[in-house]
């Protein structure tokens, strides 16, 4: 299958014409990470050619400093943290002009950040701005303690997190918070008992994972339930084998990829999610992925354990 | 992306698409072309409504709009030619964003330009609000139509009242509808701690909560919605103010400190603690994690003259401060050889906050008695010059020694004085009775899992209830119910095993520790029989019980030698609270990484350790790695110089984790053997860090 899902991926990065690439156009360097996450994680990221896809993500650098979807797009947070992620890949964060990239102004007083100039408030971008920072070895460029302050106030009584305070707790956002946290040595600040709950029990009948309660099972929450919960080690509260069973029931045995749900159409989104979940799960022949930067073990360790 | 069926397209499907794809590219690529030339003609504007409504997702137009709007209404400001103009045109912008939601009502970029708009100051609150209901009717657990609605209740200043009856509404219409549940949690929680008008009386709300969740409850207990709810209501039921609940030296102990050399034959009629410097450690042991434990808010009085400027501790990793135990060094009155009276008295000023944010208030008081002995005297330091070897002939159990039986059983009773100690509020009893009798309804109609979770831990919170900290209380504690849901529930609901062993090794430990008869069964004489003019040690065995966990250390605090072998334990948190530790055993359970072992480093008597034939090296993925000290997120400091390993230690950077675990500890005695990790490499790598090992896995080193 491995064979399968490799292939699948490169034909993705070649189709750029039908109504499905064109709608995600926008979302392309998303796209890249993923894919490319998956075959490094499959261990073929030499499949592709490094100074092409390198040299494409440049050209979707703003004059502003931060990365658009696709070349010509306004920049946002969202594609600067997939523009550093796939350079981590190719241990290519060099060619990035750091002073350029600004992502500290982009911080509010509250903690907060903004995606973009446009001012919407998420917590999924703090976790960006966290994470890009934190790969840069840059953290000193903002306000970690507010950073910190504003993502417990998005803390729910029912020990997950939403997007901002008062949302509902969502296993996206939970990731993006718990994973902030958790790069800042700040954990201290989960319950992880009552979060462990909550998100064990998106584990439904079928082994699947759901995102937040009464919702159906998705393969891209075997990702963000399962890293969360391995970041707060509480991933024994699940049953890891009926999950690995899920995710592998989802794949498209005859052309690869992944697909939400068994029997539904794959796409490079879940195709990532799926394998990287695999990874967590320790399935055999896949390298480790990191829960928390989500970026395989040997490119994080590469980053903080030497100079 | 999501939802759709796999299956090929036909040849009619594939050129429908190849349509619609060029279409969009088409008006894609004018919209970038309009962005970048600063186009805002009327035709510009329309092209950008046609992509919107057909991929609202396309972020970069939405921002083309915003520009496009601004220069209408900037070019309005300088010729005031319609007045008319900022309406219609922040008008046509709320229709857009309801054409682009129709197609995705949960397009991030639709959401936000609606909020920019209202920003300008436009649209009335009951528009927002119809909008919000009609799309609330298509699908209640839309989350950005609930963030909506959170941020034009917040504008238009909507009082929490009035939204706490529209979630009520909504949870009648339907009740599997967590979002609702949700944010009445949120509105509640802020009623009560404002103490609203008709919010004040807690209980009384909280009870009309618990009737009120327990409709969604009975009506289908497999649904999720009303069962975190539930659990938030039995917390807040449950929040009291902390209180301590053991100490070492336990109240109305003698302390006998002995300051020199130490080959006696050790007998237990009195605590020994081996100091050179004439200091032993105080600890406190609180009902839950507190922080503010400090020289202003615990004093430490002697007979001659008071213990200021004590510094206390705490005993977790926590790094926000918070700990259930909390430890300070007394040093005990230099050139003294009487026998002096301590006082330790907690919480007499303000400043002790539990990690709930409640204060203890209450304060109360410990003491006992510390002298000093000299030469040929007793001493009960567990002696380290010979290997430990923990084999099972070596033990026997503490009734061959009555004598020791009784001082064992006035260690293990606690005796905090009772005159401050708070008593539990009636009111929250009863409704803790009254939720278990409506669980044992639930149960009795329809044998589920929720009926058996919560029924456990109301059981659990009427056993903390009844026996606050106490020993040996009359009260009947129901362990035994208590396990046999747990057994059930593993049966049951075999996904969650995981998470039903944790919680019953909790329960297990509880039922263990807490009663001096099933605590002196766990204790045993520790001889080495090869070696039998060297000293006996009691030791407590808590092997082979299945324990995934531990907890309930305020019954163990005296405990000097350890058995945790041959359990499931994957974690040890907990354990830093047993500062007289000096042999450990936690050989044949589940550590899965030398990460998991982090609590270890607080136990500086420590000299003893046993983790062989565990799980260390054999995983890809550390489940602790961000839960610990470590280079990865920026939390060792000082402790890990990256730069100045560069050029040096390969190893240190390799073993990371090993290097932070061991550097500090002194060991003297350490079993390592059956981890996948173990190799000639490590094993070099760690006798040399560790200066003062005489034994590793068996063979004497150094």
């Amino acid at each position: 299958m491995v064979e399968k899902h490799i292939k699948y991926i490169i034909s993705i990065e070649k189709k750029k014409d039908d109504f499905a690439s064109v709608v995600m156009e926008h979302l392309r360097l998303n796209g890249a990470y993923w894919g490319l996450t998956t075959l490094d994680v499959l261990g073929k990221l030499d499949a592709v050619d490094q100074d092409e896809v390198v040299s494409w993500i440049m050209q979707c650098q703003d004059q502003s400093g931060g990365f658009g979807g696709n070349i010509g797009h306004d920049p946002h947070l969202l594609y600067t943290l997939s523009a550093i992620q796939v350079l981590a890949l190719f241990d290519k964060i060099d060619v990035l002009d750091i002073e350029k990239l600004d992502i500290a102004s982009l911080q509010n007083e509250d903690g907060s950040f903004f995606g973009d100039i446009w001012g919407e408030t998420d917590t999924r971008f703090s976790y960006i701005a966290i994470c890009s920072l934190a790969l840069l070895q840059r953290l000193d460029k903002i306000n970690v303690e507010k950073a910190v302050e504003y993502i417990v106030n998005c803390k729910n009584l029912d020990g997950g997190f939403g997007c901002a305070p008062g949302a509902e707790s969502h296993a996206g956002q939970i990731f993006c918070c718990v994973g902030a946290l958790a790069i800042l040595g700040s954990l201290d600040h989960v319950d992880k008992d009552l979060l462990g709950w909550w998100l064990c029990e998106r584990q439904v009948k079928s082994g699947g994972l759901n995102g937040r309660p009464e919702k159906l099972p998705d393969v891209c929450y075997s990702w963000w339930v399962l890293s969360s919960l391995i970041m707060i080690d509480r991933v024994h509260w699940i049953d890891k084998k009926k999950l690995v069973d899920f995710i592998l029931d989802c794949q498209d045995k005859e052309k690869g990829g992944i697909s939400d749900r068994p029997d539904d159409a794959v796409d490079v989104f879940h195709t990532y999610f799926g394998v990287a979940g695999l990874s967590l799960l320790e399935y055999p022949g896949l390298k480790a992925i990191d829960p928390a930067y989500a970026l395989p073990v040997d490119v994080v360790n590469k980053i903080f354990l030497t100079t | 992306m999501h939802g759709i069926p796999r299956k090929a397209p036909t040849q009619e499907e594939r050129d429908g698409s190849s349509i619609k794809a060029a279409k969009l590219r088409d008006l894609q690529s004018q919209l970038l072309h309009f962005h970048y030339n600063k186009i805002y003609t009327k035709e510009a504007i329309e092209i950008s409504a046609q992509l919107l409504e057909s991929n609202p997702e396309h972020y970069t137009g939405w921002n083309y709009r915003k520009l496009a709007v601004q220069h209408l209404l900037d070019r309005h400001q300088e010729n005031e030619v319609d007045s008319e103009l900022p309406q219609s045109v922040l008008d046509e912008e709320l229709r857009l964003v309801e054409n682009a939601l129709k197609r995705n009502f949960k397009a991030y970029g639709a959401w936000h330009h609606r909020k920019w708009v209202l920003s300008k100051g436009h649209s009335s609150p009951d528009r927002e609000l119809r909008l919000l209901g009609k799309l609330q009717k298509l699908d209640s657990r839309n989350f950005h139509a609930w963030n909506y609605r959170r941020f034009i209740t917040e504008l238009k200043k909507i009082p929490d009242e009035d939204e706490l009856q529209y979630t009520t509404d909504m949870i009648y219409d339907n009740f599997s509808n967590y979002s609702a549940w949700h944010n009445r949690s949120m509105l509640l929680s802020k009623l009560l701690e404002k103490r609203a008008k008709g919010y004040d009386k807690t209980e009384n709300v909280l009870s009309e909560e618990f009737e009120f969740v327990r409709n969604a409850l009975f009506t289908d207990p497999d649904d999720q919605s009303g069962w975190f709810y539930h659990l938030w209501l039995l917390g807040q039921t449950l929040k009291r103010e902390p209180l301590v609940i053991s100490s070492s030296p336990p109240h109305g102990s003698n302390l006998s400190l002995s300051i020199d050399n130490p080959d006696c034959q050790p007998s237990f009629s009195k605590i020994y603690h081996q100091s050179k410097e004439r200091t032993f450690p105080l600890i406190l042991y609180f009902s839950e994690a507190v922080v503010g434990v400090s020289s202003s808010t615990v004093t430490v009085e002697f007979d001659y003259d008071g213990g200021d400027g004590l510094i206390w501790h705490p005993l977790s990793a926590n790094k926000l401060g918070f700990s259930q135990a909390w430890l300070a060094y007394i040093k005990y009155p230099h050139d003294s050889l009487e026998s002096c009276h301590v006082k330790v008295t907690v919480a007499q000023f303000p400043g002790i906050i539990s990690s709930s944010g409640m204060p203890c208030s209450q304060s109360c008081f410990i003491s006992f008695t510390a002298s000093v002995c000299s030469n040929n005297q007793e001493h009960s330091k567990v002696q380290t010059t010979h290997k430990i070897s923990w084999n099972e002939e070596n033990f026997k159990a503490h009734s061959t020694h009555p004598e020791d039986a009784n001082l064992l059983a006035s260690l293990c009773k606690l005796n905090i004085t009772k005159e401050n100690m708070p008593t539990t509020p009636m009111l929250c009893i009863e409704t803790i009775s009254n939720e278990i009798a409506c669980s044992r309804e639930l149960l009795s109609s329809s044998n589920c899992k929720i009926g058996k979770l919560i029924l456990a831990r109301l059981l659990v919170a009427h056993n903390t209830l009844m026996t606050y900290g106490c020993m040996d209380s009359i009260t009947e504690a129901h362990y035994e119910e208590i396990l046999a849901l747990y057994h059930d529930l593993m049966k049951m609901d075999h996904a969650h095993i995981g998470y039903y062993e944790d919680e019953y090794s909790l329960v297990v430990m509880k039922q263990l520790t807490s009663n001096t008869e099933s605590l002196l069964k766990l204790c045993g004489n520790y001889e080495e029989l090869s070696l039998p003019s060297i000293s006996s040690y009691t030791c407590v065995r808590l092997k082979g019980l299945s324990l995934s966990r531990v907890s309930c250390m305020e019954h163990l605090l005296w405990v000097q030698m350890l058995d945790l072998s041959h359990n499931k334990l994957r974690s040890i948190e907990g354990l830093e609270a047993l500062q007289l530790l000096s042999c450990l055993k936690l050989s044949k359970n589940r550590f899965s990484s030398f990460t998991a072992l982090e609590p270890l480093k607080m136990l500086k008597s420590l000299q003893v350790l046993d983790v062989s034939y565990n799980e260390i090296g054999a995983h890809s993925i550390d489940t602790r790695r961000y839960m610990c000290s470590s280079p990865l997120n920026s939390t060792t400091g000082s402790e890990w110089q990256l730069k100045r390993f560069a050029e040096e230690d390969a190893d240190m950077k390799h073993f990371w984790d090993a290097y932070l675990l061991f550097k500090d500890l002194n060991l003297v005695q350490l079993d390592i053997v059956g981890n996948a990790v173990v190799d000639e490499r490590l094993k070099a790598f760690l006798v040399k860090l560790m200066s003062a090992l005489k034994w590793f896995d068996g063979e004497s080193c150094h």
